[in-house]
């Protein structure tokens, strides 16, 4: 901003004020704290001025004026709280109230309700209106969002959030006059990934958050800061708790991260927290049989079993949602036991050239520069529901300044946007796809091929498409490529990162990775990667990837949050590993049946919102939080354990006190880099992948992780489970069920069988046309997908 | 603006007539205005159908590219358009009942209409020929009370024999034998009421 801009002279309620010519007199006064009451206004939406509670009086103007639809001018002088304002505002919540019930002792607003507090603050005490109130029929909206539509005040901000940041209008204002009802008008469940959001802006209890329905008053709450631990974006949150259990989330304000919002994931995860399935005490299975122990005993036998086994048969994989204090001390300790094999990359199975990762897998810019890119690729990215607020984020820089999005996926995906072009084509045609977009890179650049892209881009047919995709983010002022989680987890992730840098390089555009969790970025950083320990600094001897570590069998496997069947590319392949091991540390707030089977020992860990931590954003950033709730019987942080682990293997420099101790060790040795080069020199061989022969029954799987299924806790949310029953489905296109003779009866819930590898589930089907011929959509992390073989392997449907 | 037409399946759910007309309204506005055609789109959906169904709804929120809630908001609001397939008559009736009307004898009308349909207000015959609709609101022509609207033109200073003769200028002709039939239903209830001759 330049220090010339204009700025004009106001007075209100005596007080001299500067203020930018044509804005709001609203948010003039909201920025020096001067409060005027509002109910309609929100500062992320458009102005809409129906509600009146906002009338001030100016001088000069006949009538009170709403001061957020009022721009101040020159001169202008404002009283908000002068006889005229006061009754303005006073004659104002009485008619609001007129059809508002009485229900507040029952509504769970009541006590964080905007028009409770400013009925206090500035309506009158009794009622000129003595008739009927009006009723309003509750809709079923979905498992998220509750409704008490009588209590509605039509301020309409539900209804512009859907259209302004949701993306989608699923709500809208019914019917005329005094009979306005909000609603879907056909019955239907909000579909959107930022639903949520609207309990939090309804300024009265019509909308609330369904899973915690009448649990407890809003005062009786305690507040906790915390960070979103689901996506790469870190969202700020609160978390809200009643005698240290968890009621509910909602969102937190952090301008730079999420605004003020936040995604249902990350709202409604944290039911996950008090699922059935929690690890009381520390387990040691004997002869099959578990056995309840001490933590002295459990931490024992854990050294015990690691200083028996040889350190290159030791592997550790951890949960990329782990906090950067577990991750770290996990790594120290193991590191200085003589282990190299570490990894949190858990779906990736293509690890060549991994070497050439920079630092961390950099987002290339903040979140906020990403509405300031004109020209978009993004390969393989389901990115709305992988990363809503960084979609939220592509979706303000197509709406404002015509950005131009390109994708590259093996599924056609709706977004919320105008997409400028989808690039289609099954997994393995993907790749082809991308080297044609850089193959036109190259024609632009005139720049030489690698050798190690060759035939790969000699082989390929430069399409007009390309061309012009490979033009556009050439000619664009800010072009980013973004490398999401459906790369990282393809069979060939080398080179379409390869590809992808190349156009990048050619076009003058950045290289920019959606991390896949919370803390991918941490876990790099901490060093849980095979070829680097701690602040990217050099190995002696690389350890195993987990592709691996999954696939050599090793004897020992050390698990931090992590549920092999769920959190692996390929369950049968970790199942199986896991089943063989000699032993099997878990240290995990979970108990599922498959862990009960494949562990030996269980050491209950601490549950998300019940330890401190710190997590790296994908732009780097460090948010660090505190407990919210208490821990779960004997469930301790996973940073405790793993220092007291250090101190139980003799281990030198394990003596923290506190998780932040641990936190500064890391950040010192990390010397506050937050920026990463992403671009690298492109040599070497790159992965190429073996036609898969498609016949008759046999597709490509199209494994994308489900968007409620990416980790433990969300997998047991079960409000988000139930508002999306078809993730564990298999789902392909009509003209693939013909070809295969499959007989679809579409209003039941049809099961069909799948056979990947030995193992065969049997599913509903959903037709979905938007998959590509001789592929099927059978999405990672669920229950299903827990007994089957890798997410990009092929898959036969038997019958 | 992304709606590429050709490929919409609304264009097999909406009838020649009725994409002639919405194409003819999307003339008329700025091409990126799209929603600006709906009211006009919804109109001749009317006038086919009678009544907006679900089905015609979604189809022309997807022809104009706007979100079918959009659709439904504006079709709730007005009251001339309906949306319950009971009301679609095809030819309506609406009788104005407020003050004025009211105060020079509406009730009556309504009355005989319902006895000559035999139909209550707010239904539709059963042959689908008439649909009377409850008017909640003044229709502007208080100084012709009472009033009414018969496919929307407006008739004033009604009497009841000068109701019949509309209605029966919207049955579709009968043979001879029939007439008799119907004049004596027809006759039954002409009696006069507030009779105010003149008017403009
Ligand atoms: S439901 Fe809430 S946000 Fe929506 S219009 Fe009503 S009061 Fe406003
Ligand atoms: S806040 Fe200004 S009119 Fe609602
Ligand atoms: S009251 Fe009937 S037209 Fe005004």
């Amino acid at each position: 901003m330049s220090d010339k801009i204009e700025t004009i002279k106001i007075t209100v309620d005596g007080k001299e004020l500067e203020a930018k010519p044509g804005a709001m007199l609203i948010e003039v006064t909201d920025q020096v704290g001067i409060h005027i009451p509002r109910f309609c206004y929100h500062k992320k939406l458009t102005v809409s001025a129906n509600c009146r509670m906002c009338l001030v009086e100016v001088e000069k103007a006949p009538k009170p004026m709403p001061a957020c639809a009022t721009p101040v001018t020159e001169g202008m002088t404002v009283w908000t709280r002068s006889e005229k304002a006061l009754t303005a505002q006073k004659d104002t919540m009485e008619f609001l109230l007129i059809n508002h019930p009485l229900d507040c002792p029952i509504c769970d607003q009541g006590g964080e309700c905007e028009l409770q507090d400013l009925s206090v603050a500035f309506g009158g005490s009794s009622s000129n209106y003595h008739e009927v109130k009006r009723v309003v029929v509750d809709k079923n909206i979905g498992e998220l969002v509750s409704t008490e539509l009588t209590r509605c005040i039509q301020c309409m901000r539900c209804v512009r959030f859907g259209e302004e940041i949701a993306g989608m209008r699923e709500l809208g204002a019914m019917g005329r006059g005094d009979r306005v009802e909000i609603g879907t008008f056909v019955q239907k469940s909000l579909s959107s990934e930022l639903s949520g959001n609207i309990i939090d802006i309804c300024p009265v209890g019509a909308l609330t958050a369904k899973p915690s329905r009448f649990t407890s008053r809003a005062w009786e709450m305690m507040q906790t800061a915390a960070v979103a631990s689901h996506d790469c974006v870190g969202s700020n949150t609160h978390i809200h708790t009643f005698k240290k259990k968890l009621v509910r989330v909602i969102a937190g304000d952090n301008e730079a991260i999420n605004e003020c919002w936040i995604s249902d994931r990350d709202r409604f995860s944290y039911q996950g927290i008090e699922s059935k399935d929690r690890a009381e005490v520390p387990m040691i299975k004997k002869d099959g049989n578990w056995k309840r122990v001490s933590w002295e005993d459990a931490l024992n036998a854990v050294a015990e079993k690691l200083k028996a086994a040889h350190p290159d048969n030791i592997g550790v994989l951890a949960s990329p949602r782990a906090t950067i204090e577990e991750l770290y001390l996990l790594q120290k300790s193991m590191r200085a036991i003589g282990v190299n094999s570490l990894d949190h990359r858990l779906r990736q199975t293509d690890f060549n050239q991994q070497e050439s990762m920079g630092l961390f897998p950099w987002l290339g810019m903040s979140l906020s520069d990403i509405e300031a890119q004109d020209a978009m690729l993004l390969v393989g990215s389901n990115v709305r529901k992988e990363q809503p607020m960084i979609n939220h984020r592509i979706r303000n820089a197509v709406n404002n300044q015509a950005a131009k999005v390109f994708t590259v996926n093996p599924r056609h995906l709706e977004f919320n946007y105008p997409v400028e072009l989808q690039f289609v084509s099954d997994p393995l045609e993907m790749v082809n796809t991308l080297a044609g977009v850089a193959a036109a890179s190259f024609k632009i650049s005139k720049a030489t091929i690698p050798a190690g892209l060759k035939d790969l881009l000699n082989a390929v047919e430069v399409t007009a498409e390309s061309k012009s995709l490979a033009k556009t983010l050439k000619d664009a002022e800010n072009a980013v490529v973004f490398l999401g989680s459906i790369a990282v987890q393809h069979p060939g992730y080398s080179t379409l990162r390869a590809l992808s840098s190349v156009i990048a390089d050619n076009t003058g555009a950045t290289l920019g990775y959606f991390a896949e969790s919370a803390n991918t970025v941490g876990a790099w950083l901490a060093g849980m990667v095979p070829h680097r320990t701690q602040a990217g600094g050099v190995v002696e001897e690389v350890g195993k990837s987990t592709a691996q570590m999954l696939d050599k069998g090793m004897n020992t496997f050390v698990l931090l949050d992590v549920e092999p069947s769920f959190d692996c590319d390929d369950a049968v392949l970790a199942n199986e590993t896991m089943k063989v091991a000699d032993c099997v540390i878990s240290i995990s707030p979970y108990l599922s049946g498959s862990m009960l089977e494949q562990a030996d020992i269980i050491l209950p860990s601490a549950a998300y919102t019940e330890t401190s931590g710190t997590f790296v954003n994908a732009e780097g950033v460090w948010q660090s939080f505190n407990a919210a709730s208490q821990s779960y019987e004997e469930a301790r942080p996973a940073w405790k354990i793993l220092r007291v682990l250090g101190n139980v293997l003799g281990l030198d420099g394990f003596d923290y006190v506190s998780s932040s101790d641990v936190r500064d060790e890391l950040k010192k040795a990390c010397g506050g880099v937050s920026e990463v080069n992403n671009s690298f020199e492109v040599v070497g061989i790159y992965t190429t992948l073996d036609k898969l022969a498609v016949t008759n029954n046999v597709l490509q799987r199209i494994g994308e992780v489900a968007e409620f299924c990416g980790d433990a806790l969300v997998r047991r949310a079960e409000a988000l489970q139930k508002s999306a029953p078809q993730q564990d489905a298999i789902q392909l296109n009509s003209a693939e069920v013909t070809r295969m003779g499959l007989q679809v009866s579409l209003d039941e819930n049809q099961l069909v069988d799948v056979k990947q590898g030995v193992e065969t589930v049997s599913m509903p089907l959903i037709l979905n046309d938007a998959i590509p011929d001789g592929c099927v959509l059978l999405a990672s992390g669920t229950e299903s997908s827990s007994l089957l073989g890798s997410a990009f392997g092929s898959v036969e449907i038997t019958s | 603006m992304f709606v590429d037409n050709n490929s919409l399946e609304s264009v097999t759910i909406l009838t020649e007539h009725e994409l002639h007309e919405i194409d003819g309204w999307l003339k008329r506005f700025p091409e990126d205005q799209r929603q600006s055609a709906l009211l006009g789109a919804l109109r001749a959906v009317m006038h086919e159908d009678h009544y907006l169904s679900y089905e015609k709804m979604d189809a022309v929120a997807e022809y104009l590219g706007i979100p079918k809630v959009a659709v439904y908001e504006v079709a709730s609001f007005y009251s001339m358009y309906e949306m319950d397939e009971k009301a679609a008559g095809k030819n309506t009736i609406a009788v104005c009942t407020n003050i004025s009307c009211m105060l020079n004898g509406s009730d009556k009308i309504v009355k005989h209409i319902e006895s000559k349909l035999g139909i209550k207000h707010g239904e539709t015959t059963p042959d689908g020929e008439f649909y009377f609709k409850i008017e909640e609101e003044c229709l502007a022509a208080c100084c012709g009370a009472p009033m009414m609207q018969l496919n929307h033109v407006y008739h004033e200073h009604l009497t009841l024999s000068k109701v019949d003769e509309l209605l029966d200028t919207c049955l579709p002709k009968r043979s001879d034998d029939d007439v008799g039939e119907s004049e004596s239903a027809a006759v039954k209830s002409t009696d006069s009421i507030v009779d105010k001759k003149g008017g403009k």
